[in-house]
């Protein structure tokens, strides 16, 4: 499912227009993105949470080549799965 | 101050909508979300990441606290793989 999907499954299920439904996703991601580019923590009950993990810099290898490299200190945005989504993808 | 459900809907209010209606426009959103990867289906929005639904297979583990081994079930875990777009913008 990409946002296009996501978008068209809003205005059927909230019942409101295309548009409107365009611009919650959009507020909804844009949020996120957001918060993840100051730092901040996300919590969305039942979905998940997100914090910014700092990375050290360390040697690294192409694995193609086994050449040695110098990967730089890094920021990724870590998931953590929320309870009610864990226990619904496990469902059988 | 970590982004919650709250400040979302606070913001989907923004756009004219009663605080009601704003609450089950976000619950419905996190609905489709949920549904899709509890049927197995990604999720992917542009710009910000993938929310994949992965199997894991059996595997033998071991009780940390008392050494036992056990087998651990197959099970479905969701991952996320954070957009280039969006770990650029957390580098900056």
């Amino acid at each position: 499912m990409n946002k296009l999907e996501l978008i068209s499954a809003l205005k059927k299920e909230a019942d409101i227009s295309k548009s409107e439904a365009a611009k919650i996703v959009q507020i909804f991601f844009d949020s996120m993105s957001d918060a993840l580019i100051k730092a901040e923590r996300i919590e969305i009950r039942g979905l998940c949470s997100f914090f910014v993990k700092n990375y050290k810099s360390y040697i690294g290898r192409n694995p193609k080549t086994g050449e040695k490299v110098l990967i730089n200190p890094k920021k990724l945005p870590f998931f953590k799965c929320g309870k009610e989504l864990r226990e619904r993808v496990n469902k059988i | 101050m970590a982004l919650t459900k709250n400040k979302i809907v606070e913001r989907v209010n923004e756009l004219g909508f009663t605080k009601k209606k704003s609450v089950d426009i976000v619950e419905s959103l996190l609905e489709i979300i949920k549904n899709s990867l509890e049927s197995g289906e990604d999720v992917l929005v542009s710009g910000f990441g993938k929310f994949c639904v992965k199997k894991k297979a059996t595997r033998r583990g071991r009780n940390p606290a008392t050494g036992d081994d056990l087998i651990l079930d197959e099970r479905n875990v969701v991952t996320f793989k954070c957009s280039g777009k969006l770990r650029d913008s957390i580098n900056k």
